[in-house]
């Protein structure tokens, strides 16, 4: 008996494959490579485990961490903890879409395809844009190829980005910039927002595109209109990064004149993963079809008429342009882009609406009741479900106190900004008032 | 029963909904006192309105014409379509691994970094590297990753502005030249030899003082084995380029040798096709880099390590490229890699190889009398036909991958690798059994029959799919990539 439960082959299954092959043993097959550069010991790692070792050894791993299901969390800054509907860890655990490929034979994957489409129909819907791709590998690494487009379509040299654009995100920008070399600057802030003096003051005719975030990295809505107005001046592209659910209550960045929308679609139906995989997603308006990265899913017909649906444009792409390709992406995250569909369809166009409010409500709840007892709020724009609190000793060891008491208190603001004391917070709809009073309750405790 | 062929959108009703969310515990707002007026969503976005009996039934649905591995075989070359096991998926989904927030407390998540920190160690003796990040998203995005990391290193020599060509194969996955191009690098195409290997001379010709580097999958993308690999990385690196794996054909070499003994600087794996996690119909992925030690100082940050027996967060690197993919990289995707690899052990990786490479060896034979072969040499995990003779007969490569699909297995890779003539590329895996081997076999000579006999069926082919052949110029065309009421 094989003692590898994926592996098939019973010694008769081999002998008669080698029979077949004239050839004695598998090493035969294995004989063209030298023999100075063959493995003659087992790889040094630890021994197989049969199943329930396995689980027993995998639960013990997991139970070292604490879970938002055991804490409350309070924590945001770019992943939410967000009510996820059931439905759609069903659909994405069935095994026709977690089991297949990218849809090379389109004949022979009509769901996935499907389903892309309608996520690229819902994207376009919630960005006011034109069209979508079927995903990238996260919200970040959307926006460096957002950026990448601007220089390409512009021919210009610089990008100009808000620093109240998330963290990781300005970082990434740079490592992408790096190896295209091209120009990122970013734009200081006053106090919550991006700063639009100095946005205009910085802005050239070197700048192929102004990046903002939105809601921004501290929650606030930046005003989008007057940032368009500014690029627009100088013909620069208007980039802007979205959180998918604030959409549902914000005016689109499409309608307020956005060139490119990238974002994460974690906030819906994305378990928070610690931090991966997520799912980006990108749009644009039709002048720049033609130049998005990574997979578009098109509508045809075949031979009888009947709708379906194949990749489309295929020739931006890597396998066929190679070098010349608009992105060196292969993979996107399609897996996660159908959860998000399933979270879309499941929420409609009602519930996500509700949803969204429900984010806003709590979290003004939260700050005007921190207000009232006496803390500050630094956020001067109206916010979404995330805000900066000023408190009188360090996060990390408030947050090491919150923590005793059964909270996950928020992103310390310090090393990024240099915002000593300050923490941003998020109450989602996942909040009950009661958690938020407590938590209050325990923050005024600890801090005063 | 009418087949069902809606758009969600198309079912939609207005006033239904599959979620249940609670009324707000809190005082209600209005958006007009809270936002500037401007700001607030003037239209509702048209996200479909359903139940959630329509929305399982839509989806369902969907997922029936749809195939996966579960499905059945699926022989995509260069794709390692193995068999994903089904413990792999419960673990990734326990709390304590998807209920888990990128910027908890360290202290709070160390069972997190614990497991990362292991999967790097296994990834590192398995690819024979000094050290691992876990940070790619993909394998595309480790070669991006890798291709800085070599940026870094020649510009840390002064020699950034010189080395500025990186040599890819002929034969190579588009990926190589994309990557190599993002990272600001052009591209300089090595041709094969009559064998399917790097021509050594071509190789010598091209390599100078304006090389970073070559990029090499081994075994290469016709199945064979680099047997000169040793010579090849001598050459660029006394040039002074390095030497980059591609890592999407590693299954056939696990526990064989490594990259690291074959004189690689930098690899990057593929862990949804060597390791088994689910590729979810084109993502996600992994694509963890490996470097040796002179150029960890280049890895992307944060690096995680092990400090008095805790799992700490470093970015004290100086001369790393950076931040290449947001919080830790696809964790869920590790988890599953982990699981994997504790599952099989040194042995179960070893036979993982073996039994692909004999697989595809056995399967390439019992075909060899009915399609061109142009390379006989052995074949590693996946081997490529050629349809040329069936595209003399007027069929060409295209229509036999349709056939196959109403066989009920997936196509092989096709037009790839782009040396080859009307390729066919198979990857019949470790997972597959002998039975499903000889019937797939059987239905390849079938066609090869049909070819000659009834070309028609094989033209107008699928048959038996959802919907019939299906237009992409027409999609190229017309453009349509969104759903509009209209």
């Amino acid at each position: 008996m094989n003692e590898f439960r994926y592996l098939p082959d019973t010694e008769q299954d081999q002998k008669d494959m080698l029979d077949f092959l004239e050839i004695k043993s598998v090493k035969k097959l294995f004989s063209d490579i030298p023999t100075h550069i063959t493995l003659n010991e087992n790889l040094a790692i630890p021994s197989a485990l049969h199943e329930s070792g396995l689980t027993k050894k995998m639960r013990k791993l997991a139970a070292k961490n604490a879970t938002a299901h055991e804490y409350s969390l309070f924590l945001g800054a770019g992943t939410y903890d967000h009510y996820i509907p059931s439905v759609v860890d069903h659909v994405i655990s069935r095994s026709e879409f977690y089991t297949a490929y990218t849809p090379y034979q389109a004949e022979a994957s009509q769901g996935e395809l499907q389903a892309l489409f309608e996520f690229q129909s819902m994207v376009c819907e919630l960005t006011g844009m034109d069209a979508a791709n079927s995903s990238l590998y996260d919200g970040f690494t959307s926006l460096g190829e957002a950026a990448t487009l601007a220089i390409g379509a512009t021919k210009r040299s610089k990008i100009l980005i808000s620093r109240a654009v998330h963290p990781q995100g300005r970082e990434i920008l740079q490592t992408v910039a790096k190896g295209q070399e091209y120009q990122v600057e970013e734009i200081s802030l006053l106090n919550d927002s991006t700063n639009l003096s100095l946005l205009a003051e910085q802005l050239d005719h070197e700048t192929a595109a102004v990046v903002v975030q939105y809601p921004n990295f501290f929650g606030s809505v930046e005003d989008l209109a007057a940032i368009k107005e500014l690029a627009a001046a100088k013909k620069a592209l208007l980039i802007v990064m979205a959180n998918p659910l604030a959409l549902a209550l914000l005016e689109s960045p499409g309608k307020l004149g956005a060139d490119i929308v990238v974002g994460d679609m974690q906030p819906m139906g994305l378990a928070m993963n610690f931090g991966g995989p997520h799912c980006g997603y990108f749009a644009v308006k039709k002048k720049y079809m033609r130049k998005i990265p990574g997979r578009i899913v098109g509508q045809t017909t075949d031979t009888d008429g009947k709708r379906g649906f194949v990749l489309t444009l295929q020739a931006r792409e890597q396998h066929i342009r190679r070098e010349k390709a608009t992105s060196y992406m292969s993979s996107n995250q399609a897996l996660n882009a159908l959860a998000s569909s399933v979270f879309m369809s499941a929420l409609g166009k009602e519930g996500l609406q509700k949803m969204a409010q429900l984010n806003v409500e709590k979290a003004a709840y939260m700050a005007k009741q921190l207000e009232s007892k006496g803390f500050s709020i630094k956020n001067k724009a109206a916010f979404f479900n995330e805000f900066i609190i000023q408190l009188n000793k360090p996060v990390g060891a408030t947050n090491r106190e919150l923590l005793e008491k059964g909270f996950i208190g928020g992103y310390d603001l310090g090393p990024d900004y240099g915002w000593e004391n300050e923490v941003l917070i998020a109450v989602t709809e996942q909040r009950t008032k009661e958690e938020i009073d407590q938590f209050i309750e325990a923050l005024e405790g600890m801090t005063k | 029963m009418t087949e069902y062929n809606e758009l969600i959108f198309e079912i939609s009703h207005p006033g239904r909904t599959a979620s249940s969310l609670p009324e707000s515990d809190v005082p209600s707002i209005d958006l007009m006192d809270k936002f500037p007026e401007h700001l607030i969503r003037q239209e509702p976005a048209e996200l479909p309105e359903v139940s959630e009996p329509q929305l399982m039934r839509h989806y369902t649905s969907l997922s029936t014409k749809n195939f996966g591995v579960d499905n059945g075989f699926y022989p995509l070359g260069s794709c390692t379509m193995k068999y994903n096991p089904k413990i792999n998926e419960d673990v990734a989904r326990y709390d304590g691994f998807a209920a888990i927030h990128p910027f908890q407390p360290i202290e709070t998540v160390q069972g997190a970094f614990q497991l990362l920190y292991e999967l790097q160690e296994d990834l590192q003796v398995i690819s024979g590297m000094d050290a691992i990040t876990l940070q790619p998203a993909a394998g595309a995005q480790g070669e991006w990753t890798g291709l800085m990391m070599m940026k870094g290193y020649h510009t840390k020599k002064g020699d950034e502005a010189t080395r500025t060509k990186v040599l890819v194969p002929d034969s190579a996955h588009g990926t190589n030249p994309a990557s190599a191009h993002a990272a600001g690098f052009d591209v300089v195409e090595i041709p094969s030899n009559s064998n399917g290997t790097v021509d050594l001379v071509e190789l010598k010709k091209q390599v100078g003082d304006d090389t970073a580097g070559l990029m090499l999958t081994n075994p290469n993308t016709l199945g064979i084995f680099e047997k000169d690999i040793i010579e090849m990385a001598e050459i660029v690196h006394q040039a002074g380029g390095l030497v980059y794996y591609d890592g999407a054909n590693l299954n056939a070499i696990l526990g064989q040798t490594t990259p690291g003994m074959m004189g690689f600087d930098i690899v990057h794996l593929n862990l949804h096709k060597s390791f088994s996690t689910p590729h979810g119909g084109g993502g996600p992925g992994s694509g963890p880099v490996g470097v040796k030690e002179f150029l960890i100082p280049y890895l992307p940050i944060p690096r995680i390590e092990k400090q008095e027996g805790q799992y700490v967060l470093n970015t004290d690197y100086p001369d790393s490229i950076g931040r290449v993919k947001g919080y830790y990289g696809n964790f869920g995707v590790n988890v599953r890699a982990y699981t994997y690899i504790r599952t099989m052990g040194p042995e179960g990786l070893r036979q993982v190889s073996e039994s692909a490479v004999l697989h595809a060896n056995y399967l390439r034979k019992k075909l060899e009398p009915h399609y061109d072969t142009p390379y006989t040499q052995y074949s590693k995990h996946e081997f490529v036909l050629s349809g040329s003779r069936q595209k003399k007969l007027g069929v060409p490569t295209t229509s036999i991958a349709k056939r196959i699909l109403d066989f009920g297995y997936y196509a092989p890779t096709v037009y790839f690798p782009l040396i080859v003539e009307e390729a066919l590329m198979i990857e019949p895996t470790e997972t597959e059994t002998k039975e499903t081997l000889d019937a797939f076999a059987d239905a390849l000579i079938q066609i090869a029959k049909e070819v000659e006999e009834t070309p028609e069926l094989v033209l107008t082919a699928p048959h038996t799919t959802f919907v019939k052949r299906l237009d992409e110029v027409k999609a190229a065309r017309q453009l349509i990539v969104k759903y509009s009421k209209e």
